[in-house]
């Protein structure tokens, strides 16, 4: 305890000039940065900007979804593949894929030997490009997105929204959320980006909107 | 400030000579030049997408000014929820209570290795030496940080701490120490910087996935849900987020948010602004422990070591609003030209200037705060606003003060600046001062310069030539040709 006495009297004595009465808010805050414009088309911007990233993206309408992500898998040439619970039955392909589900769950060395997984998406940013995972249904535990080598993510075009704050504004802070832009990359050596470290190098999106 | 603290490298020269050393090393500056141009393009860019920015940047500065005025209270609710959520909440007044505390819970798990998320509050706390000393391999896995580590060498930049190093020169690193630390590097290895990145993934992997205990720093954490925000590109922090069972994240107090939508603007701020995207390719955001999903054990320490003094400061107070993006570095024309060992500490460039005298005591870094032009280009970048020239300048008063506190006889500078300060106050002795001025300088300037001056003037003659004054000076020529202005000027008209 003594830790945490010292540094909360040391703040206090460093705030000396803080009025006592002075609420948390007092100082306002200049801007409301949440009343950003709409974008007209956030699905097509969302397609733009993902794909910008080195994400593969594909715009389908309903009925071709399911066939659209059997084409992401024998793009890869993956054969096992991890399918979250909750992830929608007529969206996994028919073929001689091996389906791996995370009940009982996955070891870290059979997720690490999967080819790919599938999964929804909580919500999508189409100013960033980015998709966002809230481990509910569909999506899973954070590990089963992270290990295998390819994420296929089908992302209806219910989901999109125009930024970063509607995003969150939608989200549950209190489960783990993953937000990602395009695949692994690293800008380390020169400044110079490369796709593909540790994350899953292939991100396939599938964009399902109209008909 | 304990041994194993990192903020100062102890035996490091002061920046004029520190800087001398890194001027004359071409290749260095060939590679700081590349990177920083290429990323100060980046970030132009993307910022110029965003219509909002400055309200942007002014909104992230208000959020920040009025959290650090109420700190302790933010604190206090951020522990409430964490633990609420399931964590524990550790709190170090210095470099040596956490590096114990964060020793204390790695011995608990019974493992002697970690991994690690890069992270700069560790960094600055000397984590990798404590552990150890205490027997704990800690494996640095961002890409820059596996290099400086692998390579026995130390950061030179906030973001990018292998900047300094140059694609063949990673290649060589990795291909003679990778196999001293695990997995060696592949036969072939060549200098592309996609098979560099091959090389240390799969370096890593094997150490991700046997890692029981990892160790992370954070970006922001939200007060009122207890969310802990991690930023990141490689994937090697949701790995150290994800797979371990124990997850220890040190972290200042000052990164602390009121709320969780705080982040709205500070996640619109911080990619663009350090890498030039417009979102970092991993975000991670966790409250406590999750059932069936991550570590089950979170400790989160709240790392002061210097930060409640530099709070103390009302000008120096804006420093602790850093988000460690390094835009600043990235525009900083002395940064680009020394890099970032010559400043001496683990923060370097124009935010380390203001941010490392002020943690360690502004008599323990003096040269930092003149290690600048003023020139103003980081305060135009910072996403936080920080007025980083005012700073400086502030701690340049603080310096000199503290300098001549230290000693008997005044400086010549001081002594200089005194008799300036006589002068300049009364305007006889101005005049007069400068009628001897106009004669004198006539007497030693050629062509109407002053070049090399004997004694104690070579100091300031010996790098410059000063143009000689004129025959008049103003106030002189004003008196002789304005009659009726002399009663003004010489009255009341000051």
């Amino acid at each position: 305890m003594s830790g945490r006495d010292t540094v909360l009297g040391d703040i206090r004595s460093a705030l000396a000039d803080v009025p006592g009465a002075e609420a948390p808010d007092h100082d306002p805050v200049p801007h409301d940065v949440r009343s950003q414009q709409a974008e007209p088309d956030v699905v097509e911007l969302f397609i733009e900007r993902a794909a910008d990233y080195r994400a593969t993206v594909v715009r389908v309408p309903p009925s071709d979804a399911v066939a659209a992500v059997g084409r992401a898998l024998a793009r890869t040439g993956a054969r096992s593949v991890v399918v979250p619970p909750g992830f929608p039955a007529d969206l996994v392909p028919e073929g001689s894929w091996s389906w791996l589900e995370d009940a009982p769950p996955l070891t870290v060395r059979q997720l690490d030997a999967a080819d790919a997984v599938l999964t929804t998406v909580a919500a999508a940013i189409a100013l960033t490009g980015t998709v966002v995972l809230d481990s509910g249904p569909g999506q899973g535990r954070r590990a089963l997105t992270l290990l295998p080598d390819q994420h296929v993510c089908v992302v209806r075009a219910s989901r999109i929204v125009a930024d970063v704050p509607e995003a969150l504004s939608l989200l549950p802070p209190h489960r783990p959320l993953t937000l990602i832009s395009g695949p692994s990359a690293t800008s380390d050596i020169e400044l110079d980006r490369v796709e593909g470290v540790h994350g899953p190098r292939t991100l396939d999106i599938i964009v399902i909107a109209g008909e | 400030m304990s041994g194993a603290d990192n903020l100062v490298w102890l035996g490091t020269p002061a920046f004029p000579e520190a800087a001398r050393t890194a001027l004359a090393d071409t290749r260095l500056r060939a590679n700081l030049r590349r990177a920083t141009g290429t990323i100060r393009d980046r970030r132009l860019a993307v910022v110029a997408e965003l219509d909002d920015w400055e309200d942007l940047r002014e909104t992230a500065a208000a959020v920040k000014r009025r959290t650090m005025r109420h700190l302790d209270r933010h604190l206090l609710r951020l522990e409430e929820t964490v633990t609420a959520a399931g964590g524990t909440v550790h709190w170090a007044a210095d470099a040596a209570e956490a590096n114990a505390i964060v020793t204390r819970l790695v011995q608990a798990t019974g493992e002697s290795e970690i991994v690690k998320v890069k992270s700069m509050a560790t960094q600055e706390i000397g984590l990798n030496e404590a552990l150890a000393e205490a027997g704990v391999r800690a494996y640095e896995t961002d890409l820059a940080e596996l290099i400086v580590q692998l390579g026995g060498d130390r950061p030179s930049h906030i973001l990018v701490p292998a900047i300094h190093r140059g694609r063949s020169e990673i290649r060589e690193i990795f291909r003679r120490q990778m196999g001293k630390w695990g997995r060696p590097a592949p036969e072939g290895l060549t200098d592309d910087p996609r098979d560099l990145a091959e090389a240390a993934r799969l370096h890593l992997r094997e150490k991700f996935l046997r890692a029981k205990v990892a160790v992370s720093g954070a970006n922001f954490a939200a007060a009122d849900t207890g969310t802990v925000v991690v930023v990141e590109s490689e994937g090697n922090g949701r790995m150290c987020l994800t797979l371990p069972e124990t997850l220890i994240t040190v972290m200042g107090i000052e990164k602390v948010l009121p709320s969780f939508t705080d982040l709205d603007v500070f996640l619109q701020l911080l990619p663009r602004s350090s890498t030039g995207e417009r979102m970092n390719p991993y975000t991670s955001l966790w409250t406590g422990v999750t059932e069936g999903d991550g570590p089950q054990n979170f400790h989160l320490v709240l790392l002061d070591n210097g930060r409640t003094s530099t709070l103390a400061d009302e000008v120096g107070r804006q420093a602790l609003s850093c988000i460690r993006c390094s835009a600043c570095l990235n525009v900083c024309p002395v940064y680009e030209r020394t890099g970032g060992h010559a400043y001496g500490s683990v923060y370097p460039g124009p935010i380390g200037a203001v941010l490392t005298p002020q943690l360690v005591g502004v008599e323990n870094a003096a040269s930092l705060p003149f290690a600048s032009t003023l020139c103003g280009a980081c305060y135009d970048a910072c996403p936080v606003k920080i007025d980083i020239p005012e700073v400086l300048v502030h701690l340049r008063a603080k310096a000199v003060e503290a300098k001549r506190r230290d000693r008997l006889l005044p400086t010549p500078e001081a002594l200089a600046m005194k008799a300036a300060g006589a002068v300049l106050s009364s305007p006889r002795r101005l005049a007069a001062v400068q009628r001897l001025a106009a004669l004198g300088a006539r007497l030693v300037a050629r062509d109407g310069r002053i070049g090399v001056l004997p004694g104690p003037f070579a100091r300031w003659s010996g790098t410059r030539d000063t143009p000689a004054p004129a025959r008049e000076s103003l106030r002189a020529w004003w008196r002789r040709t304005r009659e009726e202005g002399r009663t003004t000027t010489e009255g009341k008209g000051r």
